[in-house]
């Protein structure tokens, strides 16, 4: 919809003048405009059904008429294409029709987490989490789910690549690169560049390598990672050890400016734990027990999940974070000044005090994106509070070699520039793209004569590069990796290299030292015979494949304490004028996602835009500065420049702006070329994370961002519940206060024999990570349908997350709640489908056959919860064959002119009840999982059979925090939301 | 004025009102009769296949159990056409040089698939599973045919909706013992109206408790 100037002043007071807990999804809702009403009452903006692809509707009606009749001559030859091929030998595992799964893990900035993939007929189409893996215990990220999408990626590199050469062969390269060794046989002016490596295989190879040539030099760089914890353990320590938490033990969090729970190391891990710690429920009906809630405390400069799972959020610019966290450590006993409570002494006071009663059973966790100084301050708050061996463990680091890895790349661009160079091989990344500005790389990169890339794609790294070698993607080759806690992954292969040419970094190391024809696989078992295995080394090796982890490798605790001068520096100035805050983005990360279509048109958590990066400013600014959402700004800092369009975010820290790395791409692929803007053009080396002094011009232009938070709206009706537990001990109804309405229909009611089938969804543990999100996309064939598309309301997520604000405009409270079909047993939907398309299960399942459906969306008109989807045109890619290979062969590919929505994942029901059926048993609770339920890292997705009253989904059904959405209504839906609890510390509360 | 319609125009406006509705009718019979023909449904017709390969010999001459090369019938949705080590597991020994067999050879030793054409091909949209079919006792003759008569394997179901709602709307009729399912040209004993309902209750065929005539049993 249009952007209007918003009256902010006119919101705040409405805001005020609201009775009670009033939630909204935009401002755009509170401000209610005219053009915001006219946008809610259309089910699809104006215009939304014409194509505007230059062909006016009456000719694509003539196109279609043409094609249609093509498509009959067809349908009359008989199935010539439909042919059956058979194995020649059949593997003895391999059963056609039955997947197989293997335990494999996914890395992210280097660090594992275990995986189990799904695989047809050595096709891997699903990621799951592994249940016995430390780092995921069967839950996943969103990232991990879509990685399967890169591995069948069409605009992944497929050849080798030489600049001007005819294309080349393995043997070639090998043979240029010894050539340009010649002379320099101790390796003289050669360089390696590689990203964050964690794994052992990968270590040795570079002992080796190094011994190999004395004078090479391996230097480490990674955009977004953990350079602020390595360096604040360095200044702690004096060591970089790895740090984790025991969020099972923490009775009180306080996260400084970190979004532990959907990013970084273990996150996934951290979100289970921590929910885990919540839930409170009376465990009588389906509670998991717990009689005390932990409580969360987060100061933050820019909203994150965190920040919405948190019980006290505080907003702040990120610069001031070191300085309350100084005024925080005083008050716990350590000795150190320049602290400043920035205004908020009684908020410092309260979690001073929790802290102090909780020592022990606490923990403080410092944010990637803070100072190494905000790290330093955080062990030694640690420390003092007594918690080091029991919610906080540090032990040797988790990588191969831990450097400060922005003066790595500060140095060898410095030996670049110098002409010191003569080889350079760039294992993995993009350092041209996403090195910080004031760090030429990418210019620099033309002075070595020989510079090697090896990459997923050709990007703007292997531009610049005179060899370009492809990268086999990490179900494609052998290699290992550890995970948050130093647990060893050994990763197989699911699938032989898409594209022969591919090497692993193993392979091009093991090429580099003269093993021209070595195998992943044989490089990374040559590296475990070696290891001590208790003898037995073919025991091992099947073991630790088949559990997708080295028994016992997790990293043992290691005795470290806080040196005397780790504190000793001057407490930093806080800049006046405007802050500049840079994030990953929360969805293709540092940029090495941008052309995986799920994750570019994967909303934001918060703000829901899609396919950009925005700068996002709180109200209170852009009433300041007269912006409005959508303005187009030139953001100068440092006398650099981006451009970025504006998007008001409530709970933004005041004169803070937010701008998110990854975007911006000129060589990404087909996906992410030209999306958003680059935000590497201002960013850093000496401010990687914050700066002040940021300018702002408007250019007077506007850019639409494509932002589904105010897509399929349900105008405002009763749908989230909240309270706190206070209120909970007190009432354990309270959500159902005042709410009555009585359950009559004119239709007669279903009766249920056998199963029916329903879901509960915890608002207290959805912390918003999207990871259902993508696996519900990546297990139901849903397509992507580009900016423009999203634009017009037409993005096909069967499952959406809306986020509500509530209270106060500048330091509002957020829930979030995931919504899909709902599963109703008086559906509106099915009583209005002429074509008897969707209908109703025996067990309560709201049914879509795709092939009856004739496209008039009377359904879509009809759904008061607003989850079903059409398909405008035909968004699935049936062209790129090896995207085909990803699809779930379980599950229809849906066409043009079709209505879907979810499913309950019908097709896992199906094989759950063929299995116990074939067992003449009942199915078992917990033996189907549908695929978000699956992916959920906090559990807060539980689905099952409701008859059985020991059923999980039914003791949930029976808690008193349960209820259902639009209740009032009477369509019984299957699908209800327990409501959210927080904890509040009632010293804050009184305020 | 002279009068611009005869007075015959009336009779010929109504009988050709008739004849048009009753022609579009007729129409939309003879269309919904010819959708489901056997022609058009290729009923009874043999695909030609890369090796001459006789169900009837195998089946009926020989006596081959359907699972010595229908490896996964009984486990999965996908009954499973033999790879071509299984044909080989006889013929290595037996009609190694027959012209007939020298696709399979070839197959073989050039480590080449062999590519059948599919003879009973299921809409993309409806999904069936041959597991579960074989547990609850359901012949392959029931929806196959008699094949261990058929030379050349051909089509003998429409595999219409209309036809596999039938069998799920009357599911106990279509039981058979489960010892019997592989069997060709099964003949019922004469107890066997009394047999019946008891297998439907053994094999948990549940008709009361369980509808399999709802669209996702086969939509999805």
């Amino acid at each position: 919809m249009d952007n209007e100037q918003l009256d902010l002043a006119a919101i705040r007071k409405r805001l005020a003048n609201r009775q009670g807990k009033t939630y909204w999804r935009s401002l755009n809702e509170v401000a209610n405009t005219k053009s915001f009403q006219e946008f809610l009452h259309r089910e699809f903006p104006d215009g939304a059904s014409e194509w505007k692809d230059g062909v006016s509707r009456r000719n694509f009606l003539r196109l279609m008429g043409a094609s249609m009749a093509l498509a009959g001559l067809t349908a009359c030859s008989s199935s010539s294409l439909d042919k059956i091929v058979p194995y020649v030998e059949q593997p003895e595992e391999v059963i056609p029709g039955k997947p197989l799964f293997y335990a494999t893990a996914f890395l992210l900035g280097g660090v594992a987490s275990g995986v189990v993939v799904e695989s047809h007929t050595g096709r891997p189409t699903k990621i799951e989490g592994n249940p016995d893996h430390p780092a995921s215990l069967g839950a996943t990220d969103a990232f991990a789910q879509a990685s399967i999408l890169t591995l069948y990626d069409p605009d992944r590199a497929k050849r080798l690549f030489g600049k001007g050469m005819a294309p080349p062969t393995w043997e070639q390269f090998i043979e240029d690169f010894n050539a340009s060794q010649a002379g320099r046989e101790q390796g003289q002016g050669l360089r390696i560049l590689s990203e964050t490596i964690t794994s052992p295989t990968l270590a040795q190879q570079f002992e080796d390598l190094l011994a190999q040539y004395p004078q090479a030099k391996w230097h480490q760089y990674e955009p977004v990672g953990q350079n602020s914890a390595r360096l604040g353990a360095e200044l702690a320590f004096g060591e970089m050890v790895s740090t984790q938490y025991h969020l099972d033990k923490a009775k009180v969090i306080l996260a400084l400016d970190s979004d532990f729970l959907t990013s970084g190391p273990g996150n996934v891990r951290y979100a289970r734990d921590f929910m885990d710690g919540r839930r409170v429920a009376d465990p009588e009906h389906g509670g998991h027990g717990g009689a005390e809630m932990n409580r969360l405390y987060s100061v933050e400069s820019v909203y994150t999940n965190t920040g919405v799972a948190s019980d006290h959020r505080l907003a702040m610019k990120a610069a001031e974070v070191e300085l309350f966290a100084r005024a925080l450590a005083s008050k716990l006993g350590v000795s150190v000044g320049g602290g400043d409570a920035r205004g908020h002494n009684k908020w410092l006071d309260a979690v001073a005090e929790d802290l102090l009663e909780h020592a022990g059973e606490c923990v403080i966790i410092p944010g990637d994106q803070q100072s190494p100084a905000v790290h330093a301050l955080a062990h030694a708050m640690n420390e003092a509070l007594g918690n080091v061996g029991s919610t906080v463990v540090h032990t040797e680091s988790i990588e191969a070699n831990p450097v400060d890895q922005m003066a790595s790349l500060r140095e060898l661009v410095d030996d670049m520039a110098a002409g010191q160079v003569e080889t350079l091989i760039i294992l993995g990344g993009n350092p041209a793209f996403d090195a910080p500005a004031d760090i030429p790389f990418a210019d620099q990169l033309a002075n070595v004569p020989f510079s090697v890339h090896l990459g997923l794609y050709w990007d703007e790294t292997s531009q610049g590069c005179l060899w370009h070698i492809p990268e086999t993607h990490y179900l494609e080759a052998w290699s290992d990796a550890r995970a948050y806690d130093g647990t060893v992954t050994i990763m197989q292969p699911l699938i032989e290299p898409l594209y022969a040419d591919a090497k692993s970094a193993h392979e091009l190391l093991a090429g580099l030292m003269g093993e021209v024809d070595a195998t992943s696989h044989d490089i990374v078992q040559a590296y475990w015979k070696n290891q001590d295995t208790d003898g037995d080394f073919k025991a091992f090796w099947k073991k630790s494949l088949f559990d997708g982890y080295v028994e016992g490798s997790a990293l043992a605790a290691k005795a470290v304490s806080v040196g005397a001068s780790a504190l000793a520096g001057a407490a930093p100035q806080v800049g006046s004028g405007l802050e500049i805050t840079f994030r990953p983005d929360a969805t293709i990360w540092d940029g090495r996602f941008a052309n995986n279509g799920w994750l570019q048109e994967l909303p934001k958590p918060l703000t829901k835009h899609t396919w950009d990066a925005v700068a996002k400013v709180s109200p209170a600014t852009a009433e300041r500065l007269g912006l409005a959402n959508g303005d187009l700004i030139d953001l100068n800092y440092d006398g650099r420049t981006m451009q970025a369009p504006v998007m008001i975010v409530p709970g933004q820290p005041l004169d803070s702006i937010n701008v998110q790395l990854g975007y911006g791409r000129t060589q990404a692929g087909r996906v992410g070329d030209g999306a958003g803007f680059d935000a590497y053009a201002i960013r850093t080396a000496s401010t990687p994370w914050f700066g002040s002094g940021l300018e702002l011009s408007p250019t007077g232009e506007k850019y639409p961002v494509a932002f589904s938070q105010e897509h399929h709206l349900m105008e405002g009706r009763d749908l989230v519940r909240m309270g706190t537990l206070a209120e909970y001990e007190e009432n354990p109804h309270f959500v159902h206060e005042g709410i009555h309405h009585e359950d009559i229909s004119m239709y007669p009611k279903f009766v249920y024999n056998g199963n029916a089938w329903g879901m509960t969804v915890d608002l207290s543990a959805c912390i918003g990570c999207n990871a259902c999100v993508v696996a519900c996309q990546s297990e139901n064939n849903i397509p992507i349908v580009g900016k423009d598309e999203v634009l017009n309301n037409r993005e096909m997520h069967w499952l959406r997350i809306d986020s509500y604000f509530e209270g106060d405009l500048d330091q509002p409270q957020v829930v979030n709640q995931p919504v899909m079909c709902q599963h109703c047993e008086n559906a509106p939907c099915e009583i209005v489908c002429p074509a008897a398309a969707t209908t109703h299960s025996r067990e309560g399942l709201n049914e879509m056959a795709y092939n009856r459906c004739i496209g008039t969306r009377y359904c879509i008109n009809n759904c008061p919860y607003k989850v079903r989807r059409f398909n405008f045109f035909q968004y699935v890619d049936v062209d790129s064959e090896t995207l085909a290979m990803q699809r779930n062969p379980d599950v229809t590919v849906r066409s043009r002119g079709v209505v879907e929505k979810c499913t309950y994942c019908v097709q896992r029901i199906n094989e759950g009840r063929i299995a116990a059926k074939k067992e003449n048993r009942p199915v078992a609770d917990g033996e189907i999982l549908t695929a978000c339920q699956a992916a959920c890292p906090t559990n807060a997705i539980v689905f099952g059979n409701i008859q059985d009253e020991q059923s999980q989904v039914a003791k949930l059904k029976a808690n008193p925090l349960n209820y259902v959405i639009l209740g009032e209504s009477g369509f019984r839906p299957r699908t209800s939301y327990l409501a959210r609890l927080s904890n509040p510390n009632p010293k804050l509360e009184e305020a | 004025m002279k009068q611009v319609f005869h007075p015959a125009s009336n009779s010929i406006a109504k009988s050709l009102i008739v004849i048009v509705v009753l022609g579009l009718l007729g129409l939309g019979l003879i269309v919904s009769i010819f959708v489901r023909s056997p022609f058009m449904r290729q009923i009874g017709v043999a695909p030609e296949q890369p090796a001459a390969f006789s169900h009837e010999h195998h089946v009926g001459g020989l006596g081959l159990d359907c699972r010595y090369c229908h490896l996964n019938v009984e486990e999965s949705s996908f009954a499973g056409i033999p790879s071509t080590d299984i044909c080989m597991g006889c013929h290595s020994k037996i009609w190694n040089d027959s012209p007939a067999l020298a696709p399979v050879v070839a197959s073989y030793e050039n480590d080449e698939p062999l590519v059948w054409n599919r003879v009973n091909r299921l809409a993309d949209y409806a999904f069936f599973n041959h597991s579960i079919h074989i547990n609850k006792g359901i012949g392959c003759e029931t929806c196959h045919g008699r094949v261990d008569q058929m030379p050349l394997s051909r089509k003998v179901s429409t595999l219409a909706m209309e036809w596999c709602l039938e069998c799920h709307r009357n599911r106990a009729d279509y039981v058979r013992p489960r010892e019997e399912v592989f069997t060709m040209g099964w003949e019922p004993s004469e107890d066997w109206k009394a047999q019946q309902p008891l297998l439907v209750e053994q094999y948990h065929v549940d008709v009361e408790q369980f509808e399999i005539t709802d669209c996702s049993i086969c939509h999805r």
